[in-house]
């Protein structure tokens, strides 16, 4: 099964974006508590998204696609015209340095480095897309 | 949505956090324990047993006191996290950095306060 969404670059979609995300995998059987995992990690990368690439201009917009596949892995799509994230360059902070310089960024893709079983960055006809992929088959 | 209150004593504030702190809400958690910082308060409780979403925004600005809160000698204790809201604080480890108790008679006993 396939589900699309898009949302407007407002940080004020984030909570649509997360009942979307939310209702489905409530649908497909999840738990409170694994749905609220997962909702997480897609919420920072549209977050990401939002605010960073796109400057919070809800004339742009963001597209989220989920696939549930029948080996029961979960692949979240989400696609945008803005300025690609290059996971190269991305180097992850530790919390020790978080705390003494109090830059909050790097948090958001900690979380989902640590929710998703992959995480994807890649271009495809003229989007960006990062690409998460979830195996509910590990829990 | 968040909602977020403060109820004052002259010993100790609690900060009530309910509803969903995301990208969009952070600052108003920001800007509430600034202020109770700001005041001088020495003892603070978050009660976040209204509390249903917590992304790495608002985690971010309980990191970001650490540091301070340490310096200026002010105790601050979480308290009430539901089970799927304090699986966010333990991704990160942060349970171990932050004092975190399951209901506001442990964190009054923890500051000392009635």
């Amino acid at each position: 099964m396939l589900y699309n969404y898009k949302a407007s670059c407002s940080t004020d979609k984030l909570q649509e974006i997360r009942q979307f995300i939310d209702d489905l995998l409530r649908q497909h059987g999840l738990s409170d508590v694994e749905s609220h995992k997962v909702v997480l990690a897609v919420d920072e990368v549209c977050a990401n998204l939002i605010i960073h690439s796109h400057g919070c201009d809800a004339n742009e917009s963001i597209e989220i696609s989920v696939e549930f596949k029948a080996d029961k892995t979960t692949v979240f799509e989400i696609k945008d015209h803005g300025e690609a994230f290059n996971m190269a360059q991305y180097k992850e902070p530790s919390l020790s340095d978080i705390i003494r310089t109090k830059k909050k960024g790097g948090i958001g893709l900690m979380l989902v480095n640590r929710i998703m079983d992959k995480i994807e960055f890649y271009q495809s006809n003229g989007y960006n897309v990062c690409r998460l992929t979830k195996d509910f088959k590990k829990q | 949505m968040i909602e977020i209150s403060t109820a004052e004593d002259k010993e100790y504030v609690c900060i009530s956090v309910g509803g969903e702190v995301d990208a969009s809400s952070s600052i108003q958690l920001d800007t509430t324990i600034q202020n109770a910082v700001s005041d001088g308060y020495k003892k603070i409780m978050i009660d976040c047993s209204g509390l249903n979403y917590i992304s790495s925004a608002g985690l971010g600005v309980f990191m970001s006191y650490i540091q301070e809160l340490e310096i200026k000698e002010i105790n601050m204790v979480i308290f009430g996290l539901q089970d799927k809201v304090f699986h966010v604080f333990q991704i990160l480890g942060l349970d171990q950095l932050l004092k975190i108790v399951d209901d506001e008679k442990s964190a009054k006993g923890l500051l000392n306060v009635i």
